[in-house]
């Protein structure tokens, strides 16, 4: 169904933008021709302003054909017609033109223009639906930590400790063998709150779950696996957020994948180093410069966990 | 405490920021005696290295005394004078046990910032950019060193700092970059830059067996240096053409390993410099890679290039067809220095080297914003600038 709206609103882009191109050719080569048939004197300043609107009408063509961001292009003709009406509402007004061929010209364009716009909006819609799907794709991340596969794999069977990890998890609470209670503090105080549960299990090398809540409908699992040459244990996890939910993307300064990779770092030097590092800005959310803090950011995951341990 | 900021391009200025505190187990916190600026912080002045923030402590080359650990160090204590490496280690993960600190998997905070950049991250960098941490740095009073129980060395009080401070970054880098020449009795080794890394360098590739070293450089003052505490045949590139003048020093054989001890700010005279220059200022190339390009073009057949100067980002014309055809091997990185502290704090200790060589200048912190000028534009004949916080 999307997919329809899409071809169609890309079909008549395409109109738009040949369209686009005709006009400019002939305001181009033709400024005499086009001043007559919409109905304006053809002076010398007329036929300026025709060439310069050809130019613009040639660009927005090929943009809208062969451009990267067509909607955008869309918009760039939109304000294109509220000049043409602009400069055809002050034609109409002087005498020195044929009043009927301007509003001719004139409702040619305003029909023109609700097309673009139209046009333009569906084209942005099914832009922005392509990129909250694209939050239905998997996502996955890797990394190799120096140690045994039951200590990492012991780590992450003890969900408790995953907030230790994940920055916003504030805290996973474990009902059953099978299910979970897990909590993520939002901006702004708000928390978000959902239940898994574990949908399969191979001690010492795969747990695989899904959420039970409608709130955060995604499954996932992790993998481990003995590193090449027996350098430590290769931790796979994936995730994959299910129908059109963004909640993996909107509570976060960063794309979730990026979360992924950084609380796989943050395990990496857990088991490693026995802690996870701190650095004067990373303690604090957002962009902080490199200076001894005054006092211990309040609410900082990673600070939490070190006061903690 | 008072410490050095980077507040803008071309903009540092002494502040007064909160004292460190120990954040992870395994710190402690230093009580700065001296300080220096590398020229690498110029890299920082100069506005080439992305991903700075106004107000960053700045500063990787300093020593001082313990004045607190954290509960995971049991190797230091209370009044230890040490040296601090500048790249920050852990000492456990698969770099560290290969002596690979500078690309300790565990040490950068930003990890995924310098994975997006570079594909992968190196270590933790005190006072150098937030993708490599964002750790405030050490021109300052005090400064919180992470991973203490693996980086800093405990220095006997019969050595000066002026003797022992350079072990934190100029001295090993300039030695790495000899070392990684794998130089054989008889070799001949060209370094481009006299700056103090290009000094230590040359030394070392003396240290390390090296038969004769030619200097490449412009200024005076520097190739001075490099003749008289160094014994370096020196070379001015303004004076004569680089690349057949090297030829004729070797019988066209060419040297047998070139260091690059520029990296991504190189000078050039005529077209090539205006080149890349035009190139940098509109963001199609983020360094400017003349020395390197040269080095690779000099070196003999089946030499080695080291390069020890910092790049940042990315670079265009380089000479991929003579590197190839001609059996060049590349081989670079930030210096590991936990690996060499030991062995040339042992070198300092027998005589072998007095790195106080190469200081020119010494100042308070608080002059720092006119140390970095001065340094920059070479004033005064400017080669190395220790700051004193206190």
């Amino acid at each position: 169904m999307a997919t329809d709206t899409n071809n169609s609103s890309k079909q008549l882009a395409n109109g738009l933008g040949w369209f686009s191109i005709g006009l400019g050719v002939a305001e181009l080569a033709t400024p005499n021709l086009v001043a007559k048939l919409i109905g304006v004197n053809d002076g010398s300043t007329t036929k300026k302003i025709l060439r310069s609107y050809g130019a613009r009408e040639l660009a927005a063509g090929v943009g809208i054909l062969y451009g990267s961001n067509p909607s955008g292009w869309l918009w760039a003709r939109v304000a294109g017609d509220v000049l043409d009406l602009s400069s055809l509402v002050k034609a109409m007004t002087s005498d020195d033109n044929k009043r009927g061929r301007a509003i001719a010209a004139t409702a040619a364009v305003v029909g023109v223009t609700v097309a673009d716009v139209r046009c333009a909006m569906q084209l942005a819609n099914s832009k922005s639906n392509q990129q909250n799907g694209r939050s239905s794709t998997m996502i996955s991340s890797s990394i190799i930590i120096g140690r045994n596969v039951d200590e990492v794999y012991g780590f992450w069977r003890n969900f408790n400790r995953l907030p230790e990890i994940l920055d916003r998890l504030e805290a996973v609470q474990t009902l059953d063998d099978k299910r979970s209670h897990w909590k993520l503090s939002l901006p702004l105080g708000r928390t978000l709150e959902w239940d898994a549960e574990i949908t399969h299990e191979q001690p010492n090398s795969r747990i695989a779950w899904r959420s039970v809540s409608a709130s955060v409908p995604h499954s996932g699992e992790v993998r481990f696996e003995p590193a090449a040459g027996g350098r430590g244990t290769k931790v796979t996890v994936e995730i994959r957020p299910e129908g059109h939910s963004t909640i993996f993307a909107k509570p976060f300064a960063l794309a979730p994948e990026q979360h992924v990779i950084i609380a796989l770092h943050n395990l990496k030097q857990l088991l490693e180093t026995g802690e996870i590092i701190k650095s004067d800005a990373s303690i604090h959310r957002g962009i902080h410069a490199a200076q001894p803090p005054a006092d211990f950011p309040a609410g900082n995951n990673g600070l939490r966990s070190a006061a903690a341990v | 405490m008072r410490a050095n900021c980077w507040m803008g391009k071309e903009h540092v200025s002494v502040e007064t920021v909160p004292d460190p505190k120990i954040l992870n187990q395994r710190d402690a916190i230093v009580k700065i005696t001296s300080t220096a600026i590398c020229g690498s912080d110029l890299h920082l002045y100069n506005g080439y290295v992305p991903s700075m923030e106004s107000g960053d402590v700045l500063g990787h080359e300093f020593m001082g005394e313990v004045v607190e650990v954290g509960r995971g160090v049991q190797n230091l204590k209370k009044g230890d004078r040490v040296v601090v490496p500048f790249p920050i280690a852990c000492g456990s993960c698969f770099s560290c046990q290969r002596g690979l600190f500078s690309v300790c998997e565990n040490s950068n905070p930003n990890a995924w910032m310098a994975e997006k950049m570079w594909g992968h991250s190196p270590a933790g960098i005190f006072g150098y950019s937030h993708l490599l941490g964002g750790f405030a740095g050490g021109q300052a009073e005090y400064a919180r060193v992470p991973f203490a129980d693996v980086g800093p060395i405990k220095v006997p009080d019969g050595l000066t700092d002026d003797q022992v401070l350079f072990l934190s970054d100029i001295f090993p880098t300039g030695y790495m970059g000899a070392d990684l020449c794998c130089i054989q009795p008889g070799d001949t080794i060209a370094v481009w830059g006299c700056g103090p890394v290009g000094q230590f360098a040359m030394k070392s590739a003396f240290l390390l067996g090296a038969e004769r070293v030619i200097a490449i450089d412009r200024f005076p003052e520097r190739l001075r240096m490099a003749r008289e505490k160094v014994g370096a045949e020196t070379i001015n590139y303004e004076d004569v053409e680089l690349l057949p003048t090297l030829k004729d020093m070797t019988g066209g054989r060419g040297p047998d390993a070139c260091i690059d001890a520029v990296g991504m700010e190189a000078h050039s005279p005529g077209l090539v410099g205006a080149y890349d220059r035009a190139k940098q200022a509109m963001r199609l190339e983020t360094d400017r890679p003349v020395a390197l390009r040269e080095a690779i073009m000099a070196c003999r057949n089946g030499g080695t290039v080291s390069v020890i100067g910092v790049y940042g980002g990315f670079i265009d014309k380089f000479p991929a067809g003579s590197m190839m055809n001609r059996s060049i091997t590349i081989k670079t990185g930030q210096c590991h220095v936990q690996r060499y502290l030991k062995p040339l704090l042992e070198r300092i200790q027998n005589g072998e080297i007095d790195p106080s060589f190469v200081i020119t200048h010494r100042m308070p912190l608080e002059q720092a914003p006119e140390g970095f000028a001065m340094f920059r534009d070479k004033q005064d004949d400017c080669i190395k600038i220790v700051l004193k916080p206190h």
